[in-house]
Order: structure tokens, then C-alpha cells, then sequence
């Protein structure tokens, strides 16, 4: 199995969500994350899916997303050629004797300090999966309370856009 | 937004009737220059279904839904009243497939609306062209599990092509035109639009033509030519092909087209449960139906095929058997007008999207340029091979050992009688088998079955839908006794709505189908298919429950029995002499006649059995 980014534009309407989703459980597809949000055109949202799954199998997940009416357009993105970040927010147990060292491993890994008290740290980062990993596993020994990350969101790199000029080549709808 | 326009569709007639449809600004403007005030948006979507040429909706009313049958009192759309919401999906099925033009029901929220579910299911897998429109609770009251309140929107997600819930009465004209649009083009399929009650009786205006806002729908109709050349070259060259025809060619409306590749390839044919009458069983390129139940030629032409040229079919499990077995040495060619379909099951070596008219029209001339280079195949000895198999496995049956009537004998005479301009609906079982072998089918839009869902009780609500879309032919529903008594109300409908089907109901007193596996899976343990009365020994009752004739003529139809060999081209010959009333010839026959050939469930096509226990010896000389 392989992770695969899938950048999907899709229009701006009620149960565009439910019918992505649906369509992966039916077809027996897993996600790995997926994230909504609002693009530059009010029209359209952009669902960035996370799949594990082998290239033939990949495939017939695009087909089959592409057949959605409300699909406008479907990229993948090849990790080396996007940028590609995840949102953490993670509660620390932050004692006195220990909070030294919470602060400076947020600062190794430029996350930011959002909420404090007697107890606990807050800490927000941003980054790739696997520095976000690598964060949460330095702070485990000290006790996490709760954490929440979000999906993957991700952008190709270059001037290129999925739907300006010079756009970005959609996975190929015909076979 | 969307320039799709309704060329190259599947379904060209519902296509043509929504050639009012602009999709440019122009037409916007134009039409937005004389709108009708002052209507209610239950008016707006009655209007909405005349302007689109909806001739007939199936259906039944209800508190949601209830607006809209006021102006539809008035209209020029006839509603045919249903006795159940299922019914009426499965009569606009059969309506569409006889016709060709998109289907419509028509249901309460709800129960109603849930009892379509079936149907929208049984459009979607076998790609119908239907349109269902559901009443739904005031918008006010969605998500308070309101009385008769269902999702259906979301229940019917993954059953329906698309949908819509509509919360704006404005957009009713709109939301009709792109259902019957998504309906009826690309692949075709089933498209729910759900209105709640305060839409239908808002004040609104209504505007035609509307614009149609599908921006991400846009299928691929024409066939790229470099793989139209590619497929050309492979054909050329192949020793042993197939031409494997789906039902897509019988949607996209290809039969001419088809027999001119067939002609000039000079390549055997087998056409699938749905596509049965694409090509005619009486020319002698075409071997016949594969899969499951197929003829034991047809099944092995495909296993033995150095190449597979597949036209809107889509390597169902029922057709390939076991699938890593499954013509280990055939190239595949695989065109349809779902990208999605091709490599799901088989990987195919040329793939082709697009339009099977389209794709075949472009296909004939290709090949006839590999031809006048001079690359002519020789099939003279594939040719001899099939041959022979046909001669020594031809479709065949046995009369039933205790004497009782042959069920695949009864069907053979129906087809003799009733003939090739007769159109055919099944349900799902035996006789569905028995139907696809034993009838001769040779025009397109004559034969009607649920194949992918196979949904027992659809052959009498679609030949009821049929018999309306085509009122001088003669419309058969072939029946088990077990689908019979699941929707066996709708001949209410047909006789008092002056529908007047056939029904030869093949009455072996047992889900036959089921039994069958029994006797070669389960030891003949017969758990739960008896449909008849049985004694304590589990021998049959001399009681009939119930009494097939009895019932029929208690709904309004003419009721006829036969019992013997001797008597049934007599009973055939005086249903088709009834006209003016629904027929019920209750054909009572064996229990234990059995399906031949088969191919075990999960079995591989190699391993298919021309009659029980009996294993075909293929000369495999040259193949």
C-alpha cells in the first residue's frame, strides 16, 4: 500500500461531503484523512483525501469520484511536487518542574504556545505528517491529554493552479 | 458553466425531447423575457414535466406529494395509479426500456418514497433511465423525524445517479430538466428529485427552457481514435475473437451498427442477459448468451478467445465465472461509455470511452482499412471449433421424469406463438433463465429483466410500464410463482387502466430457483422454498394457494390454467386472443426441472457443466 493525495474540487453545495464519503465506504476504500474547505471561488470547495491504496485500485477510486456530478475535477498530488501540511493541537501536561522542557521541544519544532495554565500547555503546530509524528512522539514520555489534528491540506507547487490557466493535468477521466 | 448539450446520448429520443434545453446565458435571457408568475411551484413542476415530453408518470399520491397531483389533475401528463410505490418504479423501467424514453414515478415522502428504493437500485445496476420524484415534509420540519419523514435523499445516494432535494421553488424547472438530462445521457440511470411540501405550494414563477448548471458532468461520448485504430489492428489480427455485447449497445440504441461489425468481422457474438435482441439469435454469428446459465459455446468461445472485444459490457461476476481464470488468453477490448467500468473487473488491453453507436460507427470504417491493407484474418478454424461445440452442446432440456409439464417447453411454445415482435419482462429465477434461453430474440427492446440487482416482482409493474410506452405490441410478462405473489397488485392497475398484459406465470409451487441450489449444494435439504401447501410428509396438498386463476380473475384479468404438454399452444393461442383485458395463464409445471448449463457460483468457466453432472470434452486441437 501506498499513500496518495487526491486534490478534489468539488461544488459548493449541501451533501457533496456525505456522497464523497458514502462513495469510499461502498466501494470499499479506505481514507486516510480528508479535508474540506472553501477555495477562491465561492462556487467550489477543495476535499483533500488521503488514500492508502495500490495504483490500480487508486484508479477506480478517481473513476469512480469522477462519475459524482457534483466532481468538478480531480489532481493527485505527488508529495515531492506540493506542499502538503497538517494542523495539531496538542494538550501537554506541563508541570513546573517540567515545563522547560516542553517549551523548548515546541520551539525545536516551531510550535507555538496557544493556551496555558498551572497544568497543561497547549501547544498548536503545523507541518507534514511526519514531523507532527515526530513532535507527538517526543512529548508522549511527558503526557499528552488530548490532542486534534486535522486532515491533510495541500497545494502543487509552482504557478500552476487545478483552475486557472495552465492548470494542473487532471487524473485522465477516460481510462 | 456546463455547454453539455444532449448529443450522443444513450437514450437519443429523451435526449432529443430536451433539445429545448439550452445551457447557454442567451437562452437565459431569452427565456427569463416572458416567465409565468404568480403559479405554485406543484404547477411549476407539472409544467416542468410537460415541456420536457413526459407522456405518463406511474404512481401513487400522498400528504407530502399531495400539491402536485392537483395540477396534474389537468394536465396533459397521464398518471397511472399504482397499488404500490414499487410498482410504479419498476413500470417506468419497463416503460424506458421498451421505449427508450426516460420513465417516470412519482411517490409520497416516506414510506412512499422508500418503497422505490427497489426500483432506483434496480435502474441504477442495469442503467435505466428513469426519474423519481418523491414528495418530502416542509422544509420546517427536515431532520425532526416529522410524520412520513425520510432521508431519501440520502438513503438513495448510492442507488440513483444523482439527486436533489430542491428547497427553493424556483429551481423546480431547473432540477426536472437536469434530472431527465443526467437521466438520459452519458451512462444512463436512475435520478430521484425530492421536493418537500412548502416548495410545491410556495408562489413561484416558472421560465422554459432553464439553464442546466452541471458543471463537473460531462461524458465522454466520442471514442478517441487512436484507440478506435488500436482495437481495429488487434481484430485484424486476432484468430479466435469475440465480439462480447453488452447492454450498453441496446442504451445507446447500436443494433445497426452492430451488425455491420459484425458482418464485416466475420467474428462470433455473444450477447449478455441484457443485451438479449441486440443482435438477432437467428443470424449464425451469434452464439448466444455467456455467463452463469449461458449455452456452453458461448461461455467457452469467451474462455477460449485469443481477444475479447467487450461493447458496453461490463465483465459482470455472473459472465466471467471466476475471475482469475477467466479467458487466460484473450486481449481485452473494452468500450464503454463508463470510464469506470473499464479495467474494474478485467484489465483491458485497448480501452476505449465513449458512446457504443459512436464507438462502433467509427469502428467498422478502421477495420475496413486493416481490411483493404490487406489484413483479413482467417477464422475458418475458430469458426470449425465453435461449430462443433454447438453441435454437440446445443441448448437442450429434459421433460420432467414424473410426467408433469416441462417449464422450458411452455416458454419455448410462448416464444414460438407470441414471436419475435412480442415484447418479453421476467422476474428473477428460473424462468428469468429459462426466458433468456429459450425465447428467440431478434429485434432490440424486446426482452426486459432485472439482471444486475435481479429484483424478484419486477416482470409485471415493467410490463405494465412496457404494454403503456408500446400499446400495439403484444407485451408478455414471464413470471415464477414466487415474483408473481410480490407484486402481483399491479394487474389491478393494468385491468382498470385498460393495460392489457400477459402474464404466463410458470407456478412450480417453489422459490425454483433456490431449490435448485438445494438439490445440488444442500442434499436436497429443502429449507424455506416450498411455496405450496405441503403435508406433514412434505408431499404437495391437493389445495391450491392460491388459486392463480382465481386470483387473477379477482383482479380484473382473465384467468387461464394449463396443466399438460397437450394443452398449451391452445391456452397461448387464446391469451392472444384477449385483447381488451389482462391475461393470467397459470402454467403449472415440475418442481424439479432444473437450469443447464451452469456455472457454480465462484466456479471457473472452465469447469461449467452442460447438464448435471455431465462435463463438456473440448476438442482443443487448435485452441
Amino acid at each position: 500500500m501506498s499513500r496518495h493525495t487526491l486534490s478534489v474540487l468539488v461544488e459548493n453545495k449541501s451533501g457533496v461531503l456525505a456522497r464523497v464519503s458514502a462513495l469510499f465506504s461502498r466501494r470499499a476504500f479506505n481514507i486516510e484523512s480528508l479535508a474540506v474547505g472553501p477555495t477562491e471561488n465561492p462556487d467550489l470547495s477543495r476535499m483533500t483525501i488521503v488514500v492508502d491504496a495500490e495504483s490500480q485500485p487508486l484508479e477506480q477510486i478517481t473513476k469512480q469520484l469522477n462519475k459524482l456530478v457534483e466532481v468538478i475535477k480531480i489532481v493527485e498530488l505527488d508529495s515531492a511536487a506540493a506542499v502538503q501540511r497538517e494542523l495539531l493541537l496538542v494538550k501537554v501536561r506541563a508541570p513546573m518542574a517540567d515545563r522547560t522542557q516542553v517549551l523548548q521541544t515546541a520551539e525545536l519544532f516551531r510550535a507555538r504556545v496557544v493556551d496555558v495554565n498551572t497544568d497543561t500547555v497547549t501547544l498548536e503546530a503545523t507541518g507534514t505528517p511526519d514531523k507532527l509524528q515526530a513532535l507527538l512522539a517526543v512529548l508522549a514520555p511527558l503526557g499528552i491529554k488530548e490532542m486534534a489534528q486535522s486532515g491533510t491540506v495541500a497545494l502543487g507547487r509552482g504557478p500552476r493552479s487545478m483552475s486557472g490557466a495552465g492548470t494542473l493535468r487532471p487524473v485522465d477521466r477516460s481510462a | 458553466m456546463t455547454s453539455t448539450t444532449p448529443s450522443g446520448s444513450a437514450t437519443r429520443e429523451a435526449a432529443e425531447a430536451l433539445t429545448g434545453v439550452e445551457t447557454t446565458a442567451r437562452s437565459v435571457e431569452e427565456a427569463a423575457a416572458e416567465p409565468l408568475t404568480g403559479l405554485t411551484g406543484a404547477q411549476s413542476l407539472v409544467r416542468s414535466l410537460e415541456a420536457v415530453g413526459v407522456e405518463v408518470v406511474f404512481g401513487i399520491p400522498g400528504g407530502a406529494i399531495l400539491p402536485a397531483y392537483d395540477p396534474l389533475f389537468d394536465s396533459r401528463v397521464r398518471h397511472v395509479l399504482v397499488r404500490h410505490e414499487q410498482g410504479a418504479g419498476h413500470a417506468a423501467q419497463g416503460y424506458a426500456s421498451a421505449t427508450g424514453r426516460v420513465g417516470v414515478c412519482i411517490a409520497t415522502s416516506g414510506p412512499g418514497a422508500t418503497n422505490l428504493v427497489t426500483p432506483l437500485a434496480d435502474a441504477y445496476m442495469d442503467s435505466v433511465p428513469i426519474v423519481a420524484i418523491t414528495g418530502q415534509v416542509p422544509t420546517a420540519a427536515i431532520g425532526t423525524d416529522a410524520f412520513q419523514e425520510a432521508d431519501i435523499r440520502g438513503i438513495t445516494m448510492p442507488i440513483t445517479k444523482h439527486n436533489f432535494l430542491v428547497t427553493d421553488a424556483r429551481e423546480i424547472p431547473q432540477r426536472i430538466a437536469e434530472a431527465f438530462h443526467l437521466a438520459s445521457t452519458g451512462r444512463p440511470g436512475p435520478v430521484l428529485v425530492d421536493i418537500p411540501k412548502d416548495v410545491l405550494q410556495a408562489t413561484t414563477e416558472f421560465s422554459w427552457p432553464p439553464r442546466l448548471d452541471l458543471p463537473g458532468y460531462k461524458p465522454t461520448t466520442r471514442p478517441h481514435g487512436k484507440q478506435v485504430r488500436e482495437a481495429a489492428a488487434l481484430i485484424a489480427a486476432a484468430r479466435r475473437p469475440v465480439l462480447y455485447v453488452g447492454g450498453g449497445v441496446l442504451k445507446a440504441q447500436a443494433t445497426a451498427e452492430l451488425a455491420e461489425l459484425v458482418e464485416l468481422t466475420g467474428a462470433p457474438v455473444v450477447t449478455t442477459l441484457m443485451a438479449r435482441g441486440a443482435f438477432p439469435d437467428s443470424h449464425p454469428q451469434n452464439l448466444g448468451m455467456p455467463g452463469m446459465h449461458g449455452n456452453v459455446t458461448a461461455v467457452t468461445a469467451l474462455q477460449k478467445a485469443d481477444l475479447i472485444v467487450a461493447l458496453g459490457a461490463r465483465f459482470d461476476d455472473r459472465v466471467t465465472g471466476q475471475l482469475s481464470t477467466f479467458a487466460p488468453n484473450a486481449k481485452v477490448v473494452h468500450a464503454d461509455i463508463d470510464p469506470a467500468e473499464i479495467g474494474k473487473n478485467r484489465k483491458a488491453d485497448v480501452p476505449i470511452v465513449g458512446d457504443a453507436r459512436e464507438t462502433i460507427a467509427e469502428l467498422v470504417p478502421a477495420l475496413r482499412a486493416e481490411h483493404e491493407a490487406g489484413r483479413t484474418p482467417d477464422l475458418a478454424s475458430w469458426w470449425a471449433q465453435l461449430d462443433d461445440w454447438r453441435t454437440r452442446y446445443p441448448l437442450g432440456y429434459d421433460w420432467p421424469e414424473d410426467g408433469s409439464l416441462s417449464p422450458q417447453y411452455v416458454i419455448e411454445r410462448l416464444g414460438a406463438i407470441a414471436g419475435p415482435d412480442a415484447v418479453y419482462t421476467s422476474g428473477v429465477g428460473q424462468h428469468q433463465m429459462w426466458a433468456a434461453q429459450f425465447i428467440r430474440y431478434e429485434k432490440p427492446g424486446t426482452w426486459l429483466n432485472s439482471g444486475g440487482l435481479g429484483t424478484m416482482g419486477y416482470a409485471v409493474p415493467a410490463a405494465m410500464g412496457a404494454k403503456y410506452g408500446c400499446p400495439d405490441t403484444t407485451v408478455w410478462a414471464i413470471d415464477g410463482d414466487g415474483c408473481f405473489q410480490m407484486t402481483n397488485q399491479e394487474l389491478a392497475t393494468c385491468a382498470i387502466e385498460g393495460i392489457p398484459i400477459k402474464v404466463a406465470l410458470i407456478n412450480n409451487g417453489n422459490l425454483g430457483m433456490v431449490r435448485q441450489w438445494q438439490t445440488l449444494f444442500y442434499e436436497g435439504r429443502y429449507s424455506n422454498t416450498k411455496l405450496h401447501p405441503v403435508d406433514a410428509e412434505g408431499r404437495p396438498k391437493p389445495v391450491r394457494i392460491p388459486d392463480f386463476v382465481a386470483l387473477a380473475e379477482a383482479l380484473g384479468c382473465v384467468g387461464l390454467r394449463c396443466e399438460s404438454k397437450d394443452d398449451v399452444d391452445a391456452v397461448i393461442e387464446k391469451a392472444m386472443a384477449i385483447d381488451d383485458a389482462p391475461v393470467v395463464i397459470d402454467f403449472v409445471v415440475g418442481a424439479d426441472a432444473q437450469v443447464w448449463p451452469m456455472v457454480a457460483a465462484g466456479a471457473s468457466n472452465d469447469d461449467i457443466l452442460a447438464a448435471r453432472g455431465l462435463r463438456p470434452v473440448f476438442g482443443d486441437g487448435q485452441v
